[in-house]
This record gives structure tokens, C-alpha cells and sequence, in this order.
């Protein structure tokens, strides 16, 4: 199969942590390494679309091809800081920008409304129609202090 | 044919030699549900995309269906001073004096096959009957010493296959060996996939004689032709026993993926067989996508010896009441639990093909539905 643990030297770990600040402990990195190694089939150094789609799992998520569009190509180095954001250890803040990330397809740094429907259709598919989805955040209840 | 609700792992699923990712990545889901109880409908329900995000992210870092099919190689034993000497003298022996040992067997073999099998083939033309029953005792021979060239040790158990009509035998499938490995002790008839090369030449020529049928996965329509040839097959009283491996693919002798149900509406009695190797010797999964068949075999043929378990179960038939793919899905449970395999709810063919928009199409509609519910509460 791939490679094994020993391909990567204490040094690569080390900078791969210092890379996703220090949220996945060395065992975990070394972890995702064979992951990686196992989905990149012919060890080109990173995971392409196609790969990723042959997990069915991750095919039949709703928010598969946004998060394809964030993970596409990515070396492992800068794919252990994108799942780092799914770390139990990360901040709420880092979680939050993600869901931002995902939420703003065209990169303009904003959420609009627009983005909002679009996201809700990738969720729903046709089982709401655009009027019910127009309409549903205008209809939500205010959380209550209590 | 997938219950889109069983996705998520137990970690009694997991291999526990290694540290288990699923623990760090905490379950979104969980807050989900939480809401759910709460028949209100606030903005966060609609906001918060974190569990589908959660459950993509722990499908990358993790899924049952890549495990299904890892061949998992051994761990190194030979690292110090007397253990690697040991190990090269073992290569030594495996490479330069058991493997053109059994090389020479097999070529014996099929000179032996080949010197009896043709002239049979042409000259009893008219006897169909003395001829089937010879040339299928030619076959089992044939497969004997195959078996033979892997230092093969098959320990049967249970009542062997008889031939009687209306009775189908399903196995789980780790190689394309688990056939010749059955046809040692009863010449079936098989349902495969046609290969290319060699293999194919065989199949075509050799295995026609104890009743083959073809299938061809990419082909679509291909699926009625090959259940009116199995129902024909199955019908027939003269015909050999039909083996059928319903998971349609080799797996990794650890896992069972799910069970195609066409061997379960033939309307006969069902007999399963299940086959476990000992990865010890070897591990005989047949990767397809990394090997091929041929250094497949020599892979074998280079070990010391293919060690596994077969067992012939008890016939099942189809309860009142019950559908084809329950049936196949106990079928399924009673070889899992009898050769030690983990059950997965993945179709195999998702090997070869991505997943139906409907099982997505499944998770919307909870979505959609859980929304919707609330809408009439606000």
C-alpha cells in the first residue's frame, strides 16, 4: 500500500503542528498522514476532487461540493489545517470562520441573503420549494434569555 | 438499499491497533438532536450547518468503506540482529527452493489436465453425461493442484454440497482463489466477472464446462439477462450446484459489504458458505485495483502457505413475509458471524461507481422535513 509513519520525519511533524497551531497531537497527525496517503492513490502529494468523491460518505453529504472546493489540491500540510478546524481544541472563532468559508462561495468576504438561500437549497434539494425557503428565516422564533 | 441512518461509526466498528481519529473530532449531531426535541423553529436550525460539515469531515478523515478494502501489510517482525538473518533465509527458501518447487507441480498439473481434459472434450462429444462427470473431476483435480501449489491447508467443515436442484450456495468473497478453493471439494457452476488476458482465455475454454455464466458490471441492462440465465441455471436438474458471491467484489476478509439480493430472488433454498483466511501465512485479499491477478498468484505462491477455514452452513429459505433483501441480509448476518467479519451497510459496486443521488437525496428530505414540521409551530 502507501507509505508508512516512517516516511515522515520528526521535523515534517513538527512543522505540520506548528502549521495547524498545535490542535492535533502528533499521534493524530501521523493519523491523517496514512489517511492521506491512503486516499492520494497515486502519490502525487495531494487529494484530488475525484478522490475524495470515492469515499461515499463524503459523496452523499449535501455539502460535499463546497467543501470539495476548500480541500481540492490540498498538501498535507494545509489539509491538517483545514480539519484542524474540527479539533474539539479549536476555538469557537476558527469553527465559526469556517462555516463563514463555506457559507461565502464567491469570496467577497460577505454572506448575503443570496448565499444564505443557496446553502439552504444544498440542505433541502427538492424537497422545500424557493418560496419555503424564502421564507423560513423570517418565520424563526428569537431564542428566549431563558 | 443503503439505510442512510446507520452512517454514522461505533467505535466498535474501528480497528483498535489504531488510535481512533473519531474520538478527537467531537459529534455535531448530538446538538442536533437536541433541537429536534424543541418543536419551535429558530434561526440556528437553519444557520448551523456544523453537523454536515462534522459528518464530511469525519468521512475524510475516516470511513467504513476504504477499510472494507485496505490491505493491511504486516507489521515488520525481522528488525534486529537474529531476526533478519532468520527472515532472509526464509526469503531464501520461499524464492529459490518451495517457489520452482510448486511451479513444477503446477506445470504437472496441467499436463495432466490438459492431456485429459481435450481429448475428452472432442472424443465424448455425444456421451454429454460420461463427459460432464469426467471433466468435472478433471476440474476438481485441476483446482487440487493449484491448491496444492500454495501449500494450501483448507480445513472444511460441515456437510458437503450435494447436487440437487433448486439450491443456490453463497459465499463472501476475498479473491478469486475462494472459487478455486470451493471447487476443490464440489465442481460448481459460478456467476463471475469476465477478465481479460489468461483468466479469460480459462474461463471461456475450462470453466464453460461446469457451467459458467458471464456478467458484465458496466453493462446495464445486463442485469435481467444474467437473472432469467440464473433462474434457468437453478431450474435445471443436470446442472452443477450454482455459487454465487453476492457482495459482487472482493473484500478484505474483515469486512462483509452488503449483499446483492439476485441470488436471493431465485425462489430456492439458499446455502451459505462462509470462507476466512488466516492472515498469518498470508494475507490472500485480492486488491484488483493494485495488483493483478497474475502477481497475485505468484504473491501466494511465494509464502509459505494459505491457511483458511471453510464452512458449509445450514440452508436458509425465505420466511413468510420476508423481502429478498432480508433474507440476504440475514444470510449475510449468519456468515459475518460465523467467519468473524465486521458487517458494513455499503453496496460494493460503490468501488467501481459513485454513490445514487438518492441517498443524498435522503438526508435533504430529513432536512427538509424537520423544517417544514416547525414552520406550522411558528
Amino acid at each position: 500500500m502507501g507509505t508508512t509513519s516512517s516516511l515522515l520525519t520528526q521535523y515534517d511533524i513538527e512543522e505540520v503542528q506548528e502549521h495547524c497551531n498545535h490542535l492535533f497531537s502528533q499521534q493524530e497527525i501521523v493519523s491523517l498522514y496514512q489517511r492521506f496517503c491512503q486516499l492520494d492513490r497515486n502519490a502525487k502529494g495531494f487529494i484530488s476532487a475525484d478522490e475524495f468523491l470515492s469515499v461515499p460518505e463524503f459523496a452523499m453529504n449535501p455539502l460535499s461540493q463546497r467543501l470539495l472546493k476548500m480541500v481540492d489540491g490540498l498538501n498535507f500540510k494545509d489539509f491538517v489545517a483545514f480539519l484542524s478546524a474540527f479539533s474539539a481544541k479549536a476555538s469557537a472563532q476558527q469553527k465559526i470562520e469556517l462555516i463563514f468559508k463555506v457559507y461565502d462561495t464567491d469570496r467577497n468576504g460577505k454572506v448575503s441573503f443570496k448565499d444564505m438561500l443557496e446553502v439552504l437549497k444544498d440542505l433541502s434539494g427538492s424537497f422545500m420549494s424557493d418560496d419555503q425557503r424564502e421564507v423560513s428565516p423570517t418565520i424563526c422564533m428569537l431564542p428566549s434569555i431563558a | 438499499m443503503n439505510n442512510t441512518g446507520k452512517l454514522k461509526l461505533s467505535s466498535s466498528e474501528l480497528d483498535l491497533d489504531r488510535p481512533n481519529i473519531e474520538d478527537y473530532l467531537p459529534s455535531g449531531s448530538s446538538v442536533q438532536q437536541e433541537r429536534l426535541g424543541k418543536l419551535r423553529l429558530y434561526m440556528c436550525d437553519l444557520l448551523d450547518i456544523s453537523p454536515s460539515l462534522f459528518e464530511a469531515a469525519g468521512a475524510i478523515v475516516d470511513d467504513s468503506f476504504t477499510r472494507c478494502f485496505k490491505s493491511n501489510p504486516p507489521e515488520p517482525w525481522n528488525w534486529n540482529v537474529y531476526l533478519l538473518p532468520l527472515w532472509c533465509c526464509g526469503v531464501v527458501i520461499r524464492y529459490l527452493i518451495l517457489f520452482p518447487f510448486r511451479v513444477l507441480v503446477l506445470t504437472l498439473g496441467w499436463i495432466i489436465f490438459l492431456s485429459s481434459f481435450i481429448p475428452v472434450n472432442f472424443l465424448l462429444k455425444g456421451n454429454d453425461d460420461m463427459r460432464r462427470k469426467i471433466e468435472r473431476c478433471l476440474v476438481e483435480m485441476i483446482c487440487s493442484f493449484f491448491v496444492a501449489s500454495w501449500t494450501g491447508v483448507v480445513n472444511y467443515h460441515g456437510p458437503r454440497p450435494c447436487m440437487r436442484p433448486r439450491q443456490v450456495f453463497v459465499a463472501n468473497h476475498t479473491s478469486m482463489i475462494d472459487f478455486i478453493i470451493l471447487e476443490q471439494m464440489t465442481a460448481f457452476a459460478v456467476i463471475m466477472q469476465k477478465h481479460p488476458g489468461w483468466v479469460g482465455l480459462l474461463q471461456s475454454t475450462i470453466l464453460e464446462s461446469v457451467g459458467c455464466i458471464w456478467f458484465n458490471r458496466s453493462e446495464a441492462k445486463d442485469r435481467e439477462i444474467v437473472a432469467r440465465k440464473l433462474r434457468n441455471h437453478v431450474q435445471g436438474a443436470n446442472n452443477n450446484p450454482l455459487l454465487i458471491f453476492p457482495e459482487g467484489t472482493c473484500v478484505n476478509n474483515h469486512y462483509t459489504v452488503m449483499f446483492k439480493k439476485g441470488a436471493f430472488e431465485l425462489g430456492c433454498t439458499v446455502c451459505p458458505v462462509a470462507i476466512k483466511y488466516n492472515k498469518i501465512f498470508v494475507d490472500a485479499f485480492w486488491n484488483s485495483r493494485k495488483q493483478s491477478f497474475t502477481t497475485h498468484l505468484l504473491q501466494l505462491m511465494t509464502s509459505w502457505a494459505v491457511v483458511c477455514d471453510v464452512w458449509y452452513l445450514e440452508p436458509q429459505n425465505l420466511k413468510p413475509g420476508e423481502t429478498p433483501i432480508e433474507f440476504a441480509e440475514r444470510v449475510r448476518d449468519i456468515i459475518s458471524i460465523r467467519a468473524g467479519l465486521k458487517k458494513v451497510p455499503w453496496d460494493g459496486y460503490l468501488k467501481y461507481s459513485r454513490p445514487s443521488p438518492k441517498h443524498r437525496e435522503g438526508k435533504q428530505k430529513s432536512f427538509a422535513e424537520s423544517v417544514l414540521r416547525r414552520f406550522e409551530e411558528n
